[in-house]
């Protein structure tokens, strides 16, 4: 970039942090973290596909602490994406603009988003421990 | 969702008028209900052997739904990191090729994704 004097809009660095901008950035983050998310996906389907001994391999790294804390964090990042996703699309139809509303509908994606995820995992572990 | 004026002034500075925004939208909403189908089926597969989850795969249902999210996904994701890339990399370079890393893994991993469905449905 040419270097020049001309004066600059004010960027992040001079507004007080909020609600609204902490989750707008994580709609970032939960959308790339999801994007590296998909080469487990993308895993889980080639080993289900190279079959059982390949699907092992994927069982036994989704099964140990650490794939399982991957697992967690991209379930937590899948559904609150989900989740702001449908409060953008709201607000795309001229909705819900008021800070007001932009106040009270992030918080409700953010107890939402926990208390689904929560949710999600223990449905999980009744259903292994059913099938087992 | 282009209007007639911004055909004729070229489709504005990006030269495509609203088309990524409008993509963006159109694959949010057709993966709203897919992935809270995904959510639901994977929490209740959870602990299945490998048996049990080729079966689910191989049904037809399954198999079109999967292939569905993953198709929509793969595109709201060559689109999301679009935006990321252009706003965050500034210079030229870097940018041009971030875009290409980003359009070739999003076609190269999708591709992977249906190809396995594709081969658990037809059985191997």
């Amino acid at each position: 970039m040419v270097a020049n004097n001309r004066p600059l809009s004010p960027h992040l660095q001079v507004y007080r942090w909020g609600l609204h901008m902490a989750l707008s950035i994580l709609h970032r983050v939960t959308g790339s973290a999801l994007g590296l998310g998909t080469l487990v996906l993308a895993w889980w389907l080639m080993a289900i596909a190279a079959g059982p001994a390949y699907y092992g391999q994927f069982q036994d790294f989704i099964l140990h602490p650490f794939g399982r804390l991957v697992l967690f964090g991209l379930s937590y990042a899948l559904i609150f994406h989900l989740l702001n996703g449908i409060r953008h699309l709201y607000w795309d139809m001229g909705l819900g603009l008021e800070v007001k509303s932009v106040q009270r509908s992030g918080q409700g994606v953010v107890a939402l988003s926990l208390v689904l995820t929560i949710a999600v995992w223990v449905g999980g572990y009744y259903a292994a421990g059913r099938l087992s | 969702m282009r209007t007639p004026l911004g055909k004729a002034r070229g489709l504005g500075p990006a030269r495509n008028g609203t088309a990524h925004w409008w993509a963006q939208r159109m694959t949010s909403v057709a993966l709203v209900p897919l992935v809270v189908w995904f959510i639901v089926s994977i929490a209740a597969l959870t602990g299945a052997d490998h048996a049990t989850i080729v079966a689910w795969i191989a049904n037809p249902f399954t198999a079109v739904l999967l292939a569905l999210m993953v198709i929509a996904g793969f595109y709201h994701l060559k689109l999301g990191g679009q935006v990321i890339i252009e706003d965050y990399v500034h210079h030229e370079g870097l940018k041009i090729a971030g875009l290409m890393a980003l359009n070739f893994a999003c076609a190269a991993v999708g591709l992977a994704s249906i190809f396995a469905i594709l081969k658990i449905s037809f059985g191997s």
